[in-house]
């Protein structure tokens, strides 16, 4: 105590005891490591509670975070058909090979035309029966049925002036149909975007669940540790003393959450990824699925973390204050 | 060390649970604060450990002003105020050297100074020997005796107990007792609330009386103005 401190000079015996502020700092320091540890130990105290309560939040996490990895490997594998939108243009069955290559010659002179490339009836039966294995099918028939193609490649994709040149295409003589391959590609990315909106809501909302459960799980811990509270109030523990305990408790929740969370959409991939890769080789697609990004590895448990110390300063500082000592 | 200036506290349903109460409590006097149940002997404590804040008129302690303390400043206010509890108030979750640690705990002290601190409280009350077991080991006296050490264990210039010998013997009562005459000897300003009529005449000291929200006496005297 410093010699011109006022309480130095009273003549009384008993003196407050004081503390440096170094002491006070490691105490601090103690104290959260302190309140670390005991969050964990009362979680590892009442293991099937707290599994619940950190299952839940995995699985509200899990929902968006495994349905957001889907659509990130649909925007990958679909990403790059629309820069190769074509126009399969198909002719009158009368037309011959000779006209087919002039008109191909033609329609490559045109401004927005990049290229076109000619399918002529042969080859296209020839292509047909090696990929659809119809084949006997095929050679069944007296005539080849397929009509001579002509793929036209737009130089620039611009939905409206692929339209137009559709439309063009169209009004010609010797077209039978000329048809945007591209438009179901538009429709999935609409799809994959409404997805993304989906998915932004249905995060919102279960952020909001997880926080609501770690509000209750603190609220009876709150309720639990009455006693504890009432007599750290009494020897003069602050309102963040008494805090820190459960701020800690909700942040291990929402952590252990959001790496169980991490688990289950790791399982959910793999249990899918055969089935999916399958089906990515049926399109002839070289993507595979590719699962969850590190930067997401990363950031899902912070932010369950963030989402558990909301909850628990939410339930504190709406219940702490009931807890007040009485006499 | 306590200092009440015309103190008056009406709760919200109406009660005036004291009125204009005024007295002053020196450093290193022990002092008795007696009436029945209801006189605002509950309320008048509250006020020091500021649990309530008063209607009208002001509270000293230390010289501070109480009314000029922000909700933030009340830790460290109490933290100046052991508090006895009748019930003890122990944890049972923990050792005796850990219910008795935790203001000090609290308050941010050294690991090692905590040992220290708290083994010499715990040795004030004779428990030493104990600091290891769950205080619900303990025998009714031995638990007060915690509590006590606890209150006592940062030196604290203000004791304040409530009905500490309620739960107790006359033998027991009477140790506790004497531990309270052994920190007003040194100092510590001692405010006793109890309504044990027999306790307050086996020793002489400053009597308050309080009915129904009032100082009716205050005074070194036999007849207990009840």
């Amino acid at each position: 105590m410093a010699p011109n401190s006022p309480r130095a000079r009273r003549p009384a015996g008993a003196r407050s005891a004081r503390t440096s502020l170094g002491d006070r700092l490691r105490a601090w320091r103690h104290h959260h490591r302190d309140s670390l540890r005991d969050a964990l130990n009362r979680m590892r105290a009442a293991p099937s509670s707290a599994l619940m309560t950190v299952l839940v939040i995995a699985i509200a996490l899990a929902l968006p975070a495994g349905l957001a990895v889907l659509l990130d490997n649909a925007r990958v594998i679909t990403k790059g058909w629309d820069g190769n939108a074509h126009l399969s243009v198909f002719l009158e069955m009368e037309v011959d090979e000779n006209r087919q290559r002039q008109l191909a010659d033609d329609w490559a002179g045109f401004d927005t035309v990049k290229r076109t490339e000619v399918v002529t009836r042969a080859q296209a039966l020839d292509e047909f029966k090696a990929m659809s294995g119809f084949g006997e099918v095929l050679e069944a028939l007296p005539d080849n049925p397929l009509p001579p193609l002509i793929v036209v490649y737009p130089d620039n994709a611009a939905p409206g002036q692929v339209e137009a040149l559709q439309t063009r295409l169209n009004a010609l003589p010797e077209v039978d149909n000329a048809q945007l391959d591209v438009a179901w590609v538009r429709r999935l990315h609409a799809i994959i975007e409404l997805g993304d909106r989906l998915i932004g809501v249905l995060t919102l909302g279960l952020a909001a669940a997880v926080v609501l459960v770690v509000v209750n799980t603190i609220r009876l811990a709150i309720e639990s540790r009455r006693e504890e509270i009432v007599v750290i109030k009494i020897v003069g523990g602050t309102d963040g003393f008494v805090r820190r305990p459960f701020l800690y408790s909700g942040f291990c929740f929402g952590f252990a959450g959001g790496v169980l969370s991490l688990v289950l959409v790791g399982t959910a991939l793999w249990w899918l990824g055969g089935p999916i890769d399958e089906l990515l080789d049926l399109y002839e697609s070289e993507h595979s699925l590719t699962g969850m990004s590190p930067s997401t590895v990363l950031v899902l448990p912070l932010f369950s973390g963030t989402l558990g110390l909301l909850g628990a300063w939410l339930a504190v500082s709406r219940h702490l204050g009931d807890v007040e000592p009485q006499f | 060390m306590i200092k009440f200036d015309r103190v008056s506290k009406r709760y919200p349903n109406g009660k005036d649970a004291l009125r204009r109460i005024h007295f002053e409590l020196p450093a290193g006097q022990l002092t008795f604060l007696t009436g029945h149940s209801g006189a605002g002997k509950s309320t008048l404590l509250k006020l020091i450990m500021m649990i309530e804040r008063p209607t009208q008129g002001q509270v000293f302690v230390e010289g501070q002003n109480l009314n000029g303390f922000s909700t933030r400043q009340v830790p460290f206010l109490r933290r100046k105020i052991g508090m006895v509890h009748q019930n003890h108030q122990l944890l049972f979750d923990r050792s005796v050297f850990d219910n008795v640690a935790l203001p000090l705990v609290i308050a941010g002290f050294a690991r090692a100074d905590i040992g220290k601190r708290v083994r010499a409280a715990l040795d004030k009350v004779g428990l030493l020997s104990k600091e290891k077991l769950n205080p619900i080991m303990l025998s009714g006296g031995e638990q007060q005796r915690v509590g006590i050490a606890r209150a006592v264990v940062n030196k604290p210039p203000l004791l304040l107990a409530d009905e500490p010998t309620g739960n107790l013997d006359p033998a027991l009562s009477a140790e506790i007792m004497d531990l309270f005459h052994d920190f007003a000897r040194v100092g510590v300003a001692v405010l006793i609330a109890t309504h044990d009529l027999s306790l307050i005449a086996r020793h002489r000291h400053r009597l308050l009386t309080l009915r129904e929200g009032r100082l009716i006496h205050d005074g070194e005297d036999d007849d207990h103005g009840a």
